[in-house]
């Protein structure tokens, strides 16, 4: 067994390299000094920071992604939550197989075909080049991520408290929001991570819908790499990065939370 | 909360109703528009709607009627848009070659003067019946199969029969063959590497699986430019790796792994391969840990036993996987646009070229509508796979 272990591990090492060093690889290139995005690194500097933080169209870009960001995720939760409380425990007749399915399609069309009708009906109906358009269009791929996490969480949740609520006397709409919703705060909360990053990362759609005045990161980064590769990029793809491990943190946090809170 | 009282039924469908308004309005309505773009064709209509009344009684053998050309003759100097103008030549021209000539011709003599002009003196050609049957299948139909027998590389010919463009003049059949292939060998890549990696993952336990699962699930969280970035400086002619071949004497002069075709292999591979690993460990962690002691105990070599045993029982996971990479794989746009060459554009490059580049949507539509049919499929069979899968649980 000797042998097999040792090539299950050096095989397995290997897959972990490919998978990781790539993400690595990018981070230090963040701080040269030099105008070449690549090794080795003359010296160490923060001018592409200054640069992605100063320059008109890098910072621009950034608030745009948070602007967008933070409008799709508001609108994609609140969406995405009422459309899972409708489907909940329902997921056995084929009407409501039906509908999940409709909710979740948004992530399997390709963006490119989903880009050309927006762009054409988004002219029509005066949403092309305005940030209402792109907002949108980030809710309408980040809304099934919502859908997914928040169902995940209600079918977990335990139907005897809502019942109980229910018979101290508690109606409806006073159990959903005192009950129901806060045990589907974590999902939700995922939910919205999740729509976040989507919309942070969307660059199909956006390229289609936006005008040059919503250029957000994501976007900002995909012209920079076709047109003239700087590290600036590099700089953002830490930024990128730094954000995620935040937002991954933020997700652990929420989870334990959730496990520390579940009946035992 | 009683089910099914027509009460709760309210509450379902009023909770429902925002999220399936909104994706009516700015999902379904945006499908529906690009595939209209796809087959309409209002160009003629548009441009010609007297023509289009007046030629309808026409038997389409013998010489049209006065009050045909006529039609046609106020049409065209009715026609102030210069870009409409263009657009109706060139749907003309597409039906029978000539017409730029022709028209132009006879625009400058249709706006001459204001009464009637006598298109056969204008131009010969008027005189031949083809010309009107060109005009007569423009001004009739809203709709037209020549985009997506475009898309197809067909057309049709001045009969109405179907023939194959030559591919030297039309290279959308050669864009899908290659957007399959290099979807087929990024998926066949993920395979040989999430397969066995997977079933590492399964067979060990505590930290060891926890930083396999982390490896794989850091990239699916990392956003796909900053990856997709990482490739693009890795792959340089004077990047890491091409200075660590270098260095190590494998190559003299670096090997161009960017804007070629192994670059966008390696760099989807890359993005793709969480999506196949994630199904299989999840097939895998589901089968009965007693199964290869019990094939061991049974007599069966520990190989016999994998090929036997272990491997058919995570064929779900493989089919499911492959099905997500692959159906992911056809719609990209990002990596090979960034990582690959002009030879190596998908369909999705070409689609976005129509629409945005070229701003012909018909064509975009068209390319549109088959990329979307091949998902929708791909995804109809992993749905049913997967059900398949809980219904057997």
């Amino acid at each position: 067994m000797r042998p097999l272990g040792l090539l299950k591990g050096g095989f397995a090492a290997l897959v972990v390299f490919f998978l990781i060093a790539p993400l690595i690889a990018i981070l230090p290139l963040a701080f040269t000094d030099s105008v070449f995005l690549n090794y080795p690194i003359p010296h160490f500097s923060f001018r592409w920071f200054v640069e992605l933080f100063t320059t008109d169209v890098w910072r621009r870009s950034i608030v745009n992604s948070l602007i967008v960001g933070s409008a799709a995720t508001v609108l994609a939760t609140v969406l995405g939550t009422l459309g899972a409380l409708a489907l909940r425990g329902k997921r056995m007749s084929f009407f409501f197989a039906a509908i999940r399915t409709v909710f979740l399609l948004p992530m399997v069309v390709p963006a490119v075909v989903l880009g050309v009708g927006m762009q054409l009906i988004f002219a029509r109906w005066g949403l092309a080049n305005s940030y209402l358009g792109v907002i949108i269009a980030h809710t309408v791929v980040g809304v099934p991520f919502v859908v997914v996490n928040v169902l995940a969480v209600l079918q977990s949740i335990d139907v005897r408290l809502e019942h109980a609520a229910a018979s101290l006397g508690a109606s409806p709409p006073t159990t959903l929001w005192q009950v129901t919703l806060p045990l589907a705060l974590p999902g939700i909360v995922s939910g919205a991570v999740f729509a976040f990053a989507t919309s942070l990362d969307e660059v199909v759609l956006t390229l289609f819908v936006a005008g040059p005045n919503q250029r957000t990161l994501a976007r900002q980064m995909f012209s920079t790499i076709r047109e003239n590769i700087s590290p600036a990029i590099a700089a953002a793809a830490f930024v990128f990065i730094a954000g995620t491990i935040l937002l991954a943190l933020v997700l652990n946090l929420v989870q334990k939370a959730r496990g520390a809170s579940r009946p035992a | 909360m009683q089910p099914g009282t027509l009460r709760s039924r309210a509450v379902v469908l009023a909770l429902m109703a925002p999220l399936l308004l909104f994706l009516l309005f700015f999902f379904a309505v945006p499908l529906f528009t690009m595939m209209k773009s796809a087959v309409s064709d209002p160009v003629a209509s548009q441009a010609l709607p007297q023509t289009a009344a007046a030629i309808r009684g026409w038997d389409k053998a013998g010489p049209p009627s006065p009050e045909i050309t006529a039609a046609f003759v106020a049409d065209i100097r009715n026609i102030e848009d210069d870009e409409l103008f263009g657009d109706l030549v060139r749907r003309l021209n597409s039906a029978k070659a000539g017409f730029r000539t022709l028209m132009a011709k006879t625009r400058t003599a249709a706006r001459e003067t204001d009464g009637a002009v006598d298109l056969v003196s204008v131009d010969a050609r008027w005189g031949d019946v083809a010309f009107w049957q060109a005009v007569a299948s423009a001004a009739a139909s809203p709709i037209t199969d020549r985009n997506l027998l475009a898309a197809l590389d067909l057309k049709r010919d001045a009969a109405g029969r179907i023939e194959v463009i030559p591919p030297e003049r039309s290279a959308n059949r050669a864009t899908f063959m290659r957007t399959f292939w290099v979807s087929a060998v990024v998926t066949l890549a993920c395979v040989l590497i999430g397969l066995p990696f997977a079933m590492v993952a399964a067979s060990v336990q505590g930290w060891k699986r926890q930083l396999l699962l982390g490896a794989v699930l850091l990239p699916l969280w990392t956003s796909l430019l900053v990856r997709t970035a990482a490739w693009f400086i890795l792959l340089q002619d004077n990047g890491p790796i091409n200075s660590a071949l270098m260095w190590l004497g494998v190559t003299e002069s670096p090997i161009p792994m960017i804007f070629n075709r192994v670059g966008v292999i390696i760099a989807m591979t890359h993005v793709l391969l969480p999506f196949m690993v994630l199904p299989i460990f999840s097939v895998l962690i589901g089968i009965p840990k007693n199964l290869m002691p019990a094939a061991a105990s049974l007599g069966a070599h520990p190989i016999r036993a994998f090929w036997r045993v272990l491997l058919p029982l995570s064929m779900r996971g493989v089919v499911s996987g492959s099905l997500l990479v692959f159906m992911t794989a056809i719609g990209y746009y990002i990596t090979p646009e960034l990582i690959g060459g002009a030879k190596d554009q998908m369909i999705s490059s070409v689609i976005a070229y129509y629409a945005m580049g070229a701003a012909n949507w018909g064509m975009a539509g068209a390319l549109g509508l088959i990329l979307l049919l091949a998902t929708i499929i791909l995804y109809t069979v992993y749905i049913r796979f997967s059900s398949e899968e809980e219904v057997r649980r």
